[in-house]
């Protein structure tokens, strides 16, 4: 049939498809470059150092150390204890939000996920804050301050979102009818959960606990600051033997024992969900419970063990000499001896490398996410899938310790540059980008690229004209996450050495809340709220946008 | 349009006066399942041609093996005489149209419409007056700007349908395309899909496992059970004489008798010969008096005692006697289903009139409602 309508001379569309592809090509460079470079090179560094030349040497002089031993014991334990009361916390939260309809359902939501984004740091800060002001530091009575309960206690707070966003979404999209069903066949209330809900569920809860303990596991800012010098977990020890003991080598050994076990934990949990999960079709039936004892008590549990801490730090931040005033803010102006430049000067520098990673971390996490969807070699494809997000289960700390070994000498010597903040914030970044965009990607009806195929698009056109648009809000929330990853990241950040340049708020309040003194801490306070609500006003924006089309979790 | 080219031998099923579009013996497997087991089809210019089957025929893999979806294992597709086994999905100028629409979620709705003239690089002036226009034709003129996400269920097919036609594609495909539909959209919609394409004079290949559907759009209907076409021809010889059992019950078709020698049936004589017989439902006409049906007093006010003549139809020979053992109401007729006596044979009826359950009634068999099939 003719088609004659009018269209641009071919030569154009053939010079834009050439140039479309190389482009393609050379993304795909850069990605495998930065990967290579500043991650790859890195942890490899890292394991050489770690694994010695003489085979397991370092490591195995690591488990010969009885002191060793009792901190690889603590960190399973408290991973193991944080993860368990983290779920035992947040399932009725997730059953809050997926089930019961009430109004500003969508601001609790927002809301419980702001503790999960906000810098390790400024949480540190916020129940260091709840213990100096009802007591709970130093008296002979109830003692939290530098207790195990203390790490857990910060980590269920840190990891309440996560089920309650993960279990809350899979949750909501489970046909309700089928509970009500088995209600009329006789079974209680309790019965319904055990034998009709919790089995559904449990795909997303066995999820959802690998993130908490994988989190918990590799904790640093949180047991650093909260468990005192007393408790050290992996990740503490690496940064102590690296840059207090200045022992590189167990500091290696101990990250490489540490990649072991979060390889072979993703491992299994990535082999549970895989045989756990059941396809179900996913159909919200709009099944909206009403119960009044169930919202007020989950309201309860947010509020306290959500909103009291940081109302308190906003309290302590205010707080001085008998009343209140804004002092501690002013005081963030003026420079300490401490610091090697103002605490406002670090906030500055903060957001500048938080534009910088953010950039980085969508541009290269972005490219690698549709690479990856698009390899659409089923092995391959799950191969590059689980490489792109295996910097999530490298911890922070690893990827600092790495580049302090391998990036401070030439060819490439950045040691020393400014750069290198960013890039190591990308780093970590980029598996929340790839983390976003993938699953939007691979939401995608298949038929729509048929359909687009069918409708005359070659190939590269679909690619284009489908993914990359459904890509484009994908890019932008995962932007805002690598931007507030970037304002809290202490972990990579603590390796870079001190100069006035590289000073980052997450350091500058480190250092504040480690050094005693009324002034000081107020000081820390301030600097802490600040942060926090940079952080909170990110994570809102990450909402309104996950929100603006369909309402997805 | 190309002058379709002669067809070299006769297809082997049904036939196309210029066939345009020819599938030979196209086999696809998935691992140990057969999807496609020899199929062989030929669409002439402008026929609509129903593909019916029941779910996991094959049907939507012959579709989209002709979109060049799918690979054959072997065999041939042709459009035009020249075969497409070279020719990628974004050349062959077809139009699909899925179940679920699959519209782009991301655009609106006059965007979705114009995507494959956009494809060809159609001027943007272009693309708005042909997708006004499209619109217009499926009856949602002003719909252009709408957010694809506000359309309900029929109107997310019918862009579908104005994006598939949009670029004047050489055969339309569609594929259960009112299958998530309620029946009043369906209904609606099924008179759309045979106005438009003959409208636009495109040929259309038309996937349903809705006999209803099929006889209500198509030119000729292809039914296909177990990855091959068993009977292909139009709708009405199709659905008058099926050829095969297995033909007849996917129509619907529940009275199949096995005719023996001199016309016996178990109830007694079948004007008819000997062989496998279908009789449809609507062949029965009943004998016995309106009159003593408990159900309608003997005063005449029935509303069709006055239209049938009481006594046997002198054009047939064929009568049974059956007694009720299920009544359902159908809407226009009841539906008995009855047990003749003798033989035992259970018989579905289609009768204007109800009738209780466990009452006797004659009927005489129309010679024209019978058909024979698997006779060879």
């Amino acid at each position: 049939m003719a088609q004659d309508w009018p269209r641009p001379p071919a030569s154009a569309a053939r010079l834009r498809a050439a140039a479309s592809g190389l482009l393609a090509l050379a993304a795909g460079v850069c990605v495998v470059a930065f990967f290579a470079v500043f991650f790859a090179w890195p942890v490899a560094g890292v394991l050489a150092e770690g694994l010695g030349s003489a085979g397991l040497g370092p490591v195995a002089g690591l488990f010969a150390s009885p002191a060793v031993r009792s901190v690889l014991w603590f960190t399973l334990w408290q991973a193991a204890a944080s993860t368990a009361l983290t779920v035992l916390v947040a399932l009725p939260g997730a059953w809050a939000v997926a089930r019961l309809g009430f109004r500003g359902r969508r601001a609790v939501r927002a809301l419980v996920t702001v503790p999960f984004v906000l810098p390790t740091v400024v949480v540190a800060a916020a129940f260091e804050g709840l213990f100096d002001r009802f007591g709970l530091a130093d008296s002979d009575g109830l003692r939290l301050r530098h207790t195990a309960w203390a790490i857990l206690i910060a980590h269920v707070f840190f990891n309440y979102a996560v089920v309650v966003r993960v279990v809350g979404a899979h949750w909501a999209g489970l046909d309700a009818r089928m509970e009500d069903q088995a209600r009329v066949l006789g079974a209680s209330r309790l019965r319904v959960f055990g034998s009709v809900t919790l089995p559904r569920l449990a795909p997303s809860v066995v999820a959802a606990s690998a993130i908490v303990f994988l989190f918990s596991f590799t904790s640093f800012g949180v047991v650093l600051v909260l468990g005192g010098p007393g408790r050290a977990t992996v990740e503490t020890e690496i940064y102590r033997y690296a840059l207090v003991r200045l022992d590189l080598t167990a500091a290696a050994a101990l990250a490489a024992v540490q990649l072991a076990a979060v390889i072979a934990l993703v491992s299994l949990s990535t082999f549970l969900e895989r045989r756990r999960s059941r396809p179900e079709p996913m159909q919200p039936t709009g099944a909206v419970r009403r119960s009044r004892l169930g919202l007020v008590a989950n309201l309860a549990v947010m509020g306290v063990l959500l909103g009291l801490p940081l109302a308190v730090l906003v309290e302590r931040s205010l707080a001085a000499g008998g009343g209140y005033s804004f002092g501690h803010y002013r005081a963030l102006f003026e420079r300490v001896n401490l610091l090697p430049d103002t605490a406002v000067a670090a906030l500055g520098n903060s957001l500048g490398f938080a534009v910088a990673a953010a950039a980085i971390a969508t541009a290269v996490g972005g490219s690698a996410a549709l690479m990856a969807v698009g390899s659409r070699a089923g092995r391959l494809g799950r191969l590059a899938d689980a490489g792109l997000t295996l910097p999530l289960g490298v911890s922070a700390v690893t990827v600092g310790l790495g580049i302090l070994l391998v990036l401070d000498r030439p060819p490439l010597d950045l040691r020393t540059s400014v750069a290198i903040v960013p890039i190591a914030h990308a780093v970590v970044g980029i598996p929340f980008v790839v983390r976003t965009v993938v699953p939007m990607l691979r939401a995608i009806n298949p038929r729509a690229r048929e359909a687009a195929a069918v409708l005359g698009a070659p190939p590269r056109r679909v690619r284009r004209e489908i993914d990359l648009r459904v890509a484009a809000r994908g890019l932008a929330v995962g932007a805002a996450f690598a931007f507030a990853v970037s304002l809290g990241e202490f972990g990579a950040t603590s390796f870079v050495p001190r100069q006035p340049e590289t000073l980052t708020a997450p350091l500058a309040l480190f250092r504040l809340l480690g050094t005693p003194g009324d002034a000081l801490r107020g000081q820390a306070m301030a600097l802490a709220v600040t942060l926090m609500a940079l952080t909170a006003a990110v994570v809102f924006v990450v909402d309104l946008l996950g929100d603006a089309r369909d309402g997805a979790i | 349009m190309p002058a379709a080219e002669p067809a070299g031998s006769g297809p082997p099923t049904g036939s196309a006066a210029e066939p345009v579009l020819e599938v030979r013996g196209a086999v696809v497997s998935f691992g140990a399942t057969a999807a496609l087991v020899g199929v062989d089809l030929a669409v002439g210019a402008g026929e609509t041609v129903a593909i019916l089957g029941p779910s996991g025929g094959g049907k939507s893999t012959l579709l989209r093996a002709v979109a060049g979806l799918q690979p054959l294992d072997r065999g041939q597709i042709l459009w035009a005489g020249a075969d497409l086994a070279g020719v990628p999905v974004h050349r062959r100028d077809f139009g699909l149209m899925f179940q679920d629409h699959a519209l782009f979620t991301h655009r609106d709705v006059a965007a979705n419409v114009s995507f494959g003239l956009r494809m060809q690089g159609a001027t943007a002036e272009a693309r708005r007056a042909r997708a006004a226009e499209m619109l217009e034709l499926v009856g949602l003129g002003g719909f252009g700007s709408r957010s694809v996400a506000t359309l309900s269920g029929g109107e997310a097919q019918r862009v579908a349908l104005a994006r598939a036609l949009a670029p004047e594609p050489r055969l339309l495909m569609l594929d259960e395309p009112l299958g998530s539909l309620d029946r009043r959209h369906r209904d609606e919609l099924a008179a759309e899909l045979r106005r438009i394409p003959r409208e636009v004079g495109v040929t259309v290949l038309h996937v349903t496992h809705d006999h209803d559907e099929a006889f209500a759009v198509a030119d000729r209907v292809a039914v296909m059970l177990d990855g091959r076409l068993a009977r292909i021809g139009p709708p009405a010889e199709v659905w008058r004489d099926p050829r095969r059992s297995d033909v007849a019950r996917f129509l619907g078709h529940a009275n199949v008798v096995e005719v023996g020698p001199g016309g016996s049936v178990p109830w007694g004589r079948l004007e008819a010969k000997p062989g496998r017989a279908v009789i449809r439902s609507d062949g029965f006409r009943r004998l016995s008096d309106a009159a003593a049906d408990p159900a309608h007093p003997p005063d005449g006010t029935g509303p069709a005692a006055a239209a049938r003549p009481p006594g046997a139809d002198p054009a047939t020979a064929s009568t049974v006697e059956a007694v009720v053992a299920d009544v359902r109401f159908r809407g226009d007729r009841f539906e008995l289903r009855v047990r003749t006596d003798p033989g035992e044979v259970e018989l579905v009826v289609l009768d204007p009139e109800p009738a209780a359950v466990g009452r006797r009634l004659a009927y005489a068999i129309a010679p024209a409602a019978i058909a024979f099939v698997d006779h060879n």
